[in-house]
């Protein structure tokens, strides 16, 4: 049986859809067991992703995780070590970057600062057999697009950084390519421009329907601008998924702590639907774990539901869905974030650790919390998400 | 998750990619190949033949010769006898005559004392060897072939020394007390004349930088004057205030300004703008928030000088101090003129070379000041490499405070050192434009008539001028696309590397060696280079040479300011890379371009050292005109062709300064 098994071929999502094509068409970029390494350091590991045409990607990890060698790999600025990249059908692993098509920004903006900003604008559009007029109406077209119609004449440096990165977009796009690329595009900006221009990227991107590649160490950038979040730590991919699969589902400890805020807990699997956390019991879906398994129990602070005093009580609003997952509690200190009160709470059947929980301004005022109080919270039993110890 | 934990911790054993050139790679890997040829030709190549020079000795080895002598007849052959064996018999030459250099030459008639040139008696010779060679006239015979002349024939027969390898040469050199003196000299003047010039320099840069004296853009122009005279003219300077004429003389109470006295005052006068340069850098860097920090702490003014202003400028005053030792042990115009009878390594050089033709004792003179240049090379780069480190800091730039005691001690002292310099200045240009200094102080043009005396009147000049704009030419783009190719080529990790230490070793070879390394390597009749010996072109690439590296680094720093990813930006918008680097790069680049040719015309009409042994008499030049009218006594021309120098690169840096304005606002608009 297993002999038989092993000569099969395993049946792939590719190999599924070769059926149907109409169901999936062939991805736009596929990136298959690429490597890099220096000397004894892996950069990237074995990385195998497609990305879909028009789609959104960001490469999100924290600093030296490989997002930034994977971009420029697929840009051919750094080559792979092995492996190869298709970009629509086009085996682009070893060309040089010039013989590829893509568009690029950067996050020192790398505009030419000699150059007005309509000379760095057409500066891709000169030398490809458009005529003047042809070369300067679409420089103004892409002017209008980035909303900078009245600094064509400035330098670089008269700009606001904001409106600098807009015009270094607005160079990317000129040639129109098939992909674009861009590298911590607004970790340069204050937090305000960041936000506004992070909305623009975005409309432009869904307007042209150009396939972006964003790498970016911001996991709220990413959540707010992906289709699709490929999570990096250490040269390999540690998920991929949308912003809500991403954040409500992290398939790895990783994930789970660097998207987001996590309470984490020593755990011990008890048995089916139980694990034992500090001195009690609580529910959750044990799935891949048999019994007695060490791992690591994690529940974001948002998750945690505060149910005032007794929540058991006759006049209690809402009664807790799992009574199992109901703690006592006690505050120990309250920070207010503006948008809601950060609180550290004990309670004894955790043990020594603390729990932090993250409550809404509303439900403070109605349940009264208040440092020193007596309360009782809820780990929904659907929050409470195990992983194996040590990973 | 399981995923990567599964995950292989090694790429699967295959073989790694390589990129597929483009257009660009191929062109700028052409670039390179060219410039790295340029500098192995010009650098590497002599360097290497002046080393294998210097280890070689040459030796009549008489026992590799046999001869042969017929009898009257002509027909019947006497024994066959060897050349040591007859030595032995007849002591011709004794065992100190035979060692020789590489021109020796002896003649075979000394074995035969009773040769008679027109007798009818026919001689053979051979080699025991087949490296054994003799001349016959000026043909070369080589083997162990018997060869027969006639007695006309065999009159003009001479051996040739046979070249072995070894340290003989350092041997002899270390054995002659006269040579092994210098050693000791060279380094003492320049310890002192380091010792004296860090000093003064730090005061004048501590002034400039920590005190509000008046006046201070003009001390520093003042200050940067030395740097366009020739470092003879100081010398010239002097011997007129204080040589034998000289009215300030007896203030040297009796003490002779030829020799080292006359070596340090002029050393302290040529070094001072490099060492004040390099400490204005230096303290120009401190942090106020540290001055602050010392009087928050109510440290006195003499503690915080020792604890906060010292140390930061340490790198800085190290740096300097090596550069001076530098400059000064390897100067050669300078101990020239008013060294005397005051041996030191690089007249020595010049000594055996032009004086006594002995190339390989000048090559070892070479070798040995090689050392401490590069001794002092590799100290200065990794101080410079803490002092960038230092630099990165996030400095509140500090600001002087009024105080009229010390402002005018820094102003007194500024003045007292302005004096000194535009005094010799001064002296050089009284005693060019007077007839008899200091008897007939009568206004006179006569000499300036060069054209009356040796040295190469004024052809010299017109030649030091071509000299100097070629160099400023050529040297700008080649070094700049150099340096454009080690920092902005990617790829070639190893080509770069080696182009990158080949630029940065002209620092470390003094000009003295590496003109009698050019010697060496082009006046060699069997190198294809051969013809450009005794022409301008050998000249500019000497001179390119000779001061490659500050101006690669210049151009280096100057395309370390540009932003890396202007090359990526440029190949995705499928640009070839000429198209940036004339665009963008070289515009951007522009002062730095302007700087690096001002810097390398000044130098290229102020130098004499790798120049001396490679003028010819239709490429005479001014700087060495100096040097010989003054060696003919000619003292007052060569002042007055010092000044000349200086009035051109005076000129040059004001042309420099108005096109660098004019240039700038067309192509700076955006700074």
């Amino acid at each position: 049986m297993r002999h038989a098994l092993s000569i099969e071929p395993t049946p792939t999502s590719r190999q599924h859809f070769a059926d149907d094509p109409a169901a999936e068409p062939a991805p736009y970029l596929q990136i298959s067991d690429l490597w890099k390494t220096y000397g004894d350091f892996v950069a990237l590991r074995d990385i195998s992703l497609s990305i879909a045409r028009g789609e959104f990607v960001c490469f999100l990890g924290p600093s030296g995780c490989g997002k930034t060698t994977l971009l420029r790999a697929i840009a051919g600025l750094d080559l792979q070590t092995q492996g190869t990249i298709l970009q629509d059908g086009r085996n682009i692993s070893t060309l040089p970057a010039s013989s590829r098509d893509y568009g690029i920004v950067f996050q020192s903006y790398a505009l030419f600062p000699n150059l007005t900003i309509e000379q760095n604008i057409a500066f891709g559009l000169e030398n490809t057999g458009r005529s003047k007029a042809g070369v300067a109406s679409r420089v103004a077209e892409l002017l209008e697009m980035v909303g900078l119609s009245a600094h064509g004449k400035k330098y670089p440096a008269q700009l606001s950084g904001g409106q600098q990165q807009r015009i270094a977009l607005a160079r990317a796009i000129a040639i129109s390519p098939g992909l674009l690329l861009l590298d911590e595009p607004l970790s340069a900006l204050d937090a305000k421009v960041r936000v506004h221009l992070r909305h623009e990227i975005k409309a432009l991107q869904r307007k042209l329907g150009v396939t972006t590649i964003m790498v970016t160490h911001d996991q709220e950038e990413a959540l707010a601008m992906a289709d699709r979040i490929v999570v990096m730590n250490h040269g390999v991919i540690e998920q991929v998924g949308s912003p809500t699969e991403i954040y409500r589902h992290p398939e790895t400890l990783f994930v789970a702590d660097f998207i987001g805020e996590t309470n984490q807990f020593p755990a011990r699997v008890l048995g089916d639907g139980e694990v034992e956390i500090g001195h009690s019991a609580f529910c959750c879906s044990t799935e891949e774990f048999s019994a007695g398994h060490a791992a690591t129990a994690v529940v974001r602070p948002v998750d945690i539901i505060p149910h005032g005093a007794d929540a058991h009580a006759a006049n209690a609003i809402d009664r807790p869905a799992t009574p199992q997952n109901l703690i006592d509690a006690e505050v120990q200190e309250m920070e207010f974030l503006g948008m809601f009160w950060r609180t550290r709470l004990t309670a004894p059947r955790l043990g020594e650790r603390t729990l932090v929980a993250d409550f809404s301004v509303n439900a403070v005022r109605r349940l009264r919390i208040e440092t020193g109080g007596a309360i009782q919270v809820e780990i929904p039993r659907d929050r409470l998400l195990l992983y194996p110890r040590g990973a | 998750m399981n995923m990567v934990l599964e995950a292989p911790h090694l790429p699967p054993i295959g073989k790694r990619l390589r990129q597929e050139a483009s257009r660009d790679d191929r062109i700028k890997l052409g670039f390179m190949a060219v410039i790295g040829l340029y500098l192995v030709v010009a650098l590497g190549a002599p360097l290497f033949v002046m080393l294998s020079k210097s280890l070689s000795t040459y030796r009549f080895e008489l026992s590799a010769f046999e001869f042969q002598v017929s009898d009257e007849a002509g027909a019947n052959w006497g024994a066959i006898v060897n050349a040591a064996d007859l030595n032995r018999q007849l002591e011709a030459l004794t065992e100190a005559e035979l060692p020789s250099s590489s021109d020796g030459r002896l003649a075979v008639t000394k074995f035969f004392p009773d040769f008679k040139f027109r007798s009818p008696v026919h001689y053979r010779i051979r080699g025991t060897t087949d490296d054994a060679a003799f001349l016959v006239g000026s043909a070369l015979e080589k083997g162990t072939e018997w060869r027969e002349y006639d007695s006309g024939t065999f009159r003009r027969v001479v051996l040739r020394p046979a070249r072995t390898l070894g340290v003989e040469n350092f041997t002899t050199y270390f054995a002659t007390p006269a040579l092994a003196q210098s050693i000791y000299n060279s380094v003492l003047m320049a310890v002192i004349s380091t010792a004296f010039t860090i000093s003064i320099a730090f005061a004048l840069a501590y002034g400039l930088t920590r005190s509000c004296m008046p006046l201070k853009a003009l001390f520093r122009g003042i200050l940067a004057i030395p740097i366009l005279v020739p470092s003879l003219l100081p010398g010239i300077a002097l011997v007129y205030l204080f040589g034998n004429q000289g009215i300030f003389r007896d203030w040297l109470l009796g003490y002779s300004i030829y020799g080292p006295i006359g070596i340090v005052i002029g050393s302290i006068f040529f070094t001072l703008p490099h060492a004040f340069l390099i400490i204005l850098t230096a303290l120009s860097v401190a942090d106020a928030r540290h001055y602050e920090a010392a009087a928050s702490l109510k440290a006195s003014k003499w503690r915080t000088f020792t604890t906060v202003t010292v140390p930061g400028a340490r790198f800085g005053i190290v740096s300097a101090a090596f550069v001076v030792f530098t400059l000064v042990i390897t100067d050669f115009g300078l101990p020239k003129v008013i060294g005397g009878q005051y041996g030191m390594l690089a007249v020595d050089i010049y000594k055996q070379v032009i004086g006594q033709q002995n190339f390989e004792m000048g090559a070892v003179v070479s070798v040995i000041l090689l050392v401490p240049a590069v001794l002092a090379f590799y100290v200065d780069r990794h101080m410079q490499k803490r002092q960038v480190a230092l630099l990165s800091a996030r400095a509140v730039p500090y600001q002087p405070k009024p105080n009229a005691r010390m402002d005018g001690l820094c102003f007194a002292f500024a003045c007292l050192v302005s004096l000194f310099i535009l005094g010799m200045i001064a002296m050089c240009q009284i005693a060019a434009v007077v007839k008899f200094w200091p008897y007939d102080l009568t206004l006179t043009a006569k000499n300036f008539a060069f054209d009356l005396m040796d040295g190469g009147g004024w052809a010299a000049y017109g030649n030091s001028i071509r000299l100097a704009l070629l160099t400023a030419l050529f040297g700008s783009i080649v070094v700049f696309a150099g340096a454009y190719m080690v920092e902005k080529a990617d790829g070639f990790r190893l080509g770069r590397g080696v182009f990158h230490f080949l630029a940065m070793m002209p620092m470390a070879v003094p000009g003295m060696v590496l003109g009698l390394a050019y010697i060496f390597f082009f006046n060699n009749p069997a190198n294809p280079l051969h013809p450009i010996y005794g022409t301008m072109t050998i000249l500019v690439v000497s001179t390119v040479t000779h001061f490659y590296t500050v101006a690669h680094l210049t151009a280096l720093t100057a395309l370390k300011q540009m932003d890396p990813e202007f090359e990526s930006v440029a190949a995705s918008l499928k640009q070839p890379f000429h198209r940036l680097f004339f665009r963008v790069t070289v515009p951007v680049c522009l002062p730095a371009i302007l700087n690096i040719a001002i810097y390398l015309f000044v130098n290229a009409m102020t130098t004499v050292s790798a120049v001396v042994f490679l003028y010819s008499t239709d490429t005479k030049l001014a700087s060495v005109a100096v040097l010989n009218m003054d060696d003919a006594g000619d003292i007052a021309p060569a002042a007055a062709m010092g000044m000349m120098i200086f009035y051109t690169n005076v000129a040059a840096k004001l042309v420099h300064a108005l096109i660098a304005r004019g240039l700038l606002a067309r192509t700076q608009a955006w700074r």
